[in-house]
């Protein structure tokens, strides 16, 4: 009898489940039935969609294919990665250089694709350091870091690295407001409001190169600068900042950065500021600042230090920046497709203001002022309200777009998103997040053309949404359709570091441009071993100079005699294949740094300092054919004062050998 | 009887849920090999080769083009001397001696420009592959760079 019922008590449960199963947002487990098969890419197809995706305080850029959200590859942005030998190689530990010196982690938070016409054009995608800050360019045509620029009077660069609709300038915001660089910052941390300022750089991007150079930088009141975007299509020529703390609070700002009702978007008339640098309004200052650049022709980065920067005070000119009020402590600042409405996404707050471009310029002309925050004019806020969202959920932290009028934003607290009309502002969808969603990302979403189809949810909790390992779990991801109606959550993967902002763009605008080798007839690398009859090695003093090359299945040389305690080795490693994807790996026993992982055509460096007498084997760590196992050599290592000669061989064959000085 | 509810239950999920299966959201793959993976393949000409080359738009002339040879050996050092001895010997790969009285000229052509094709087709390379266990490398040659590797071949198997 007992158990009879206790049969029919589970036979119930089950039917509760079953049909509870078909709505997914009353149960986190359950999505419906088509989800497989709408997330699924068959083996040897590709996806539709790179995305590109923040690794967070990994300091790197992950890079996964959409629907089915496969990791494709990360690239090392801000942090050294041993595996590719990043920030290892002598060739690539200039790109890490800063005014603080050689910097090997920071915090990537944001990501921005490069746009044409306020259109992604697949040629480059941004990413900003939050730590040391500085920005980053990714070259499309190989995923690998091309060029970094710090930015001076900064600290913290989070409302970075958004740009214009023609990729005119990329910007970076001061998160936490510092003295400038040249005053002198020895002050009582009290002294915030007298002391502290808040710069906003525009970095120039060349059309051409991409290189990137500090434009000028905007001096403005020390709050705490969050998120941004530019104006596009009629606000084209503007840019939009949120920012908080405008209590300008020292310490404890979880209470002390909370007490306003209303803190700001700061709206920023960037052609203006272009007059008055034509106009020399512009003060030089004396700063200190790295900027890296990676040249693919020597397979080299090269470090400067720059000394000074172009400095517009918005005290004094007064007529480009402007203050709009925003609902507490505003993150997200976002600009629809049509560049008229500015969705701001106060984090503490129940509703969603949308601000009109059209408003702004009105009130801006008829001076509809409501006092002056720090010498720049606060425009009222029902001046430049469009509407408000009413009870969208709680928390909003940052809004993404559609192609058809919609508007996506995401729910830290409520942890939810929620589909809404721009035009009417009403509430059209909501799905349950797991957990606690940071930022939102649709392909093309912040641009005047989005792709739509898909919005992934990058969630900050991740809990029990995969088998547990241990207190420290990846981050979560969530897939959702949104082609329809009604949002359907289609997949959850885990990601990599913590992602915060993401793009995305359709496969074909990437690949067409792919680099499969480097050409060897290009290659301008001092060390370049062009084919094997070149391979030798050179003594400068305790110098060593080992010109070396690989190919399936060997290096040459693969025997070196002749190296002595005190020397320093510079194994300069050609990779003299010329096929796709045929990377040849090296690394020598003792080896203090990382490997090389060297790509087709290309020469990398690796240096190394002998710690003791004897043999030292290295080898190919990159599997690269059937006599991979065979590709190793010896290297011997004689006391200082022998008198064993430098030699190198392959096969018996003697390579060259030199001693120079 | 609770595994018969269970199975129920799961049945009605099925039906209730099941939406129709669309299309894999799969782009198109531009880098999909082309070649069809079977090796016998009725029109592979084993005396050409998978390729652009052909005697006609070959043409060689029966003397050698001495400084065409020379700049053969130059791009010789860089993309081939790694794997193959100028005699008969093998390193990597076999070695060249003689390999233009083994082979047509058109043939040779098109494997060191268009070496994975041919490698998965014909029976000579195959029966090569068996021997060395490298694949041979796609050094990316341009036409002219082979020409004047053939034109080195040619010189080395003694063609004045």
């Amino acid at each position: 009898m007992k158990n009879r019922l206790l049969n029919v008590v589970i036979a119930v449960a089950a039917i509760t489940l079953c049909i509870s199963s078909c709505k997914p947002k009353d149960l986190g487990s359950a999505v419906s039935g088509d989800a497989a098969s709408k997330a699924y890419v068959a083996p040897g197809h590709y996806d539709e969609f790179y995305n590109f995706v923040s690794g967070g305080f990994s300091g790197q850029m992950s890079v996964y294919g959409l629907p089915s959200g496969r990791l494709l590859r990360v690239i090392p942005v801000f942090s050294v990665d041993p595996e590719k030998g990043w920030g290892y190689s002598e060739e690539t530990k200039p790109m890490l250089n800063t005014s603080h010196g050689f910097v090997p982690w920071d915090d990537l938070h944001h990501v921005e694709l490069s746009q044409t016409n306020g259109e992604v054009d697949g040629r480059w995608v941004f990413g900003n350091a939050n730590n040391t800050p500085r920005v980053a360019r990714i070259d499309l045509t190989t995923f690998r870091t091309a060029e970094i620029i710090e930015l001076p009077n900064s600290a913290g660069n989070h409302s970075s690295p958004f740009i214009t609709e023609n990729t005119e300038y990329v910007v970076a915001g001061t998160r936490f407001s510092v003295p400038p660089d040249n005053d002198n910052g020895d002050v009582p941390i009290n002294t915030y409001k007298e002391n502290f300022k808040g710069h906003i750089s525009f970095i120039a991007v060349d059309k051409e190169t991409g290189h990137m150079s500090i434009a000028f930088q905007l001096r403005c009141p020390g709050v705490n600068f969050d998120l941004s975007h530019a104006g596009k299509g009629p606000s084209h020529g503007w840019f939009f900042f949120s920012c908080y703390n405008t209590e300008q609070a020292n310490t404890l700002l979880e209470v002390n950065a909370s007490q306003k009702d209303k803190d700001f978007i700061m709206a920023v008339n960037w052609k203006k500021a272009e007059e008055y640098v034509k106009a020399g309004k512009g003060k030089k200052v004396p700063v200190q600042y790295s900027h890296s650049l990676w040249d693919e022709k020597t397979h080299s980065g090269k470090s400067e230090m720059i000394k000074e920067v172009l400095v517009l005070d918005t005290k004094e000119l007064t007529d480009i920046c402007y203050m709009i009020p925003c609902p507490k402590s505003p993150h997200g600042c976002d600009v629809d497709p049509t560049g008229e409405y500015i969705v701001g996404s106060g984090k503490l707050a129940a509703l969603i203001p949308v601000f009109s471009f059209t408003k702004l310029q009105e009130a801006i002309a008829k001076k509809d002022f409501d006092g002056v925050y720090e010498g720049i004019n606060v425009v009222k806020y029902e001046s430049a309200l469009y509407g408000e969202v009413q009870k969208p959920g709680l928390g909003p932290l940052h809004t993404e777009f559609d192609a058809n009028g919609n508007a996506y934003t995401s729910f830290f607290v409520s942890s939810e998103v929620v589909k809404w009309n721009i035009k009417d502002l009403k509430v059209l969808d909501r799905v349950p997040t797991y957990y606690s969603v940071g930022h939102l990302m649709v392909p093309g979403g912040d641009s005047r053309k989005p792709f739509g189809k898909y919005l992934v949810a990058y969630n900050k909790i991740t809990k029990d949404r995969y088998l547990p390992t241990g207190p420290e779990l990846s981050q979560s991801a969530q897939l959702f359709d949104i082609s329809g109606d009604k949002m359907q959550l289609i997949l959850d993967y885990p990601t990599i570091g913590e992602p915060h902002y993401a793009q995305a763009a359709p496969a074909d605008l990437i690949t067409k441009n792919q680099l499969k080798i480097f050409k060897m007839a290009d290659n301008g690398h001092p060390y370049f071993t062009n084919g094997e009859k070149e391979a030798k090695v050179v003594r400068e003093g305790n110098k060593v100079h080992v010109y070396m090359t690989t190919i399936r299945s060997h290096f040459s040389p693969d025997n070196i005699e002749g190296i002595k305690m005190g020397d320093d080795v510079y194994f300069h490693v050609t990779n003299l294949e010329q096929d796709w994807d045929v990377p040849h790996g090296f690394a020598i026993k003792g080896a203090v740094n990382a490997e090389l992982l060297i790509m087709p055509g290309e020469t990398m460096t690796l240096r190394w300092t002998p710690d003791k007498v004897g043999i030292f084997p290295f080898y190919c760590t990159d599997f690269c054919s059937a006599l991979h196992q065979e590709m190793q050599g010896y290297l011997r290592v004689s006391p200082a004062n022998s008198n064993v000669p430098l030699t190198s061989s392959l096969g018996g064959q003697a390579s060259g050998s030199a001693e120079v000085n | 009887m609770k595994q018969l509810f269970i199975l129920f239950c799961f049945i009605s999920l099925i039906m209730a849920c099941g939406g129709k299966a669309t299309d894999t959201k799969s782009g198109t793959n531009p880098y999909a090999s082309t070649e069809p993976a079977a090796t016998t393949n009725p029109t592979y000409d084993p005396n050409r080769g998978i390729g652009k080359w052909t005697p006609e738009n070959l043409a060689l002339t029966a003397n050698l083009d001495a400084a065409m040879a020379d700049s053969g050996l130059k791009v010789r050092e860089v993309k081939c001397a790694s794997c193959h001895k100028i005699s008969g010997e093998k390193l990597v790969g076999p070695g060249w001696k003689g390999v233009t009285q083994r082979r047509k000229p058109e043939w040779i052509m098109n494997f060191i420009t268009n070496p994975d094709p041919m490698i998965s087709k014909d029976p000579a390379v195959q029966a090569q592959l068996e021997l060395c266990l490298v694949r041979m490398p796609n050094q990316n040659l341009s036409d002219v760079e082979a020409r004047q590797i053939l034109e080195f071949m040619r010189k080395n198997d003694g063609v004045q």
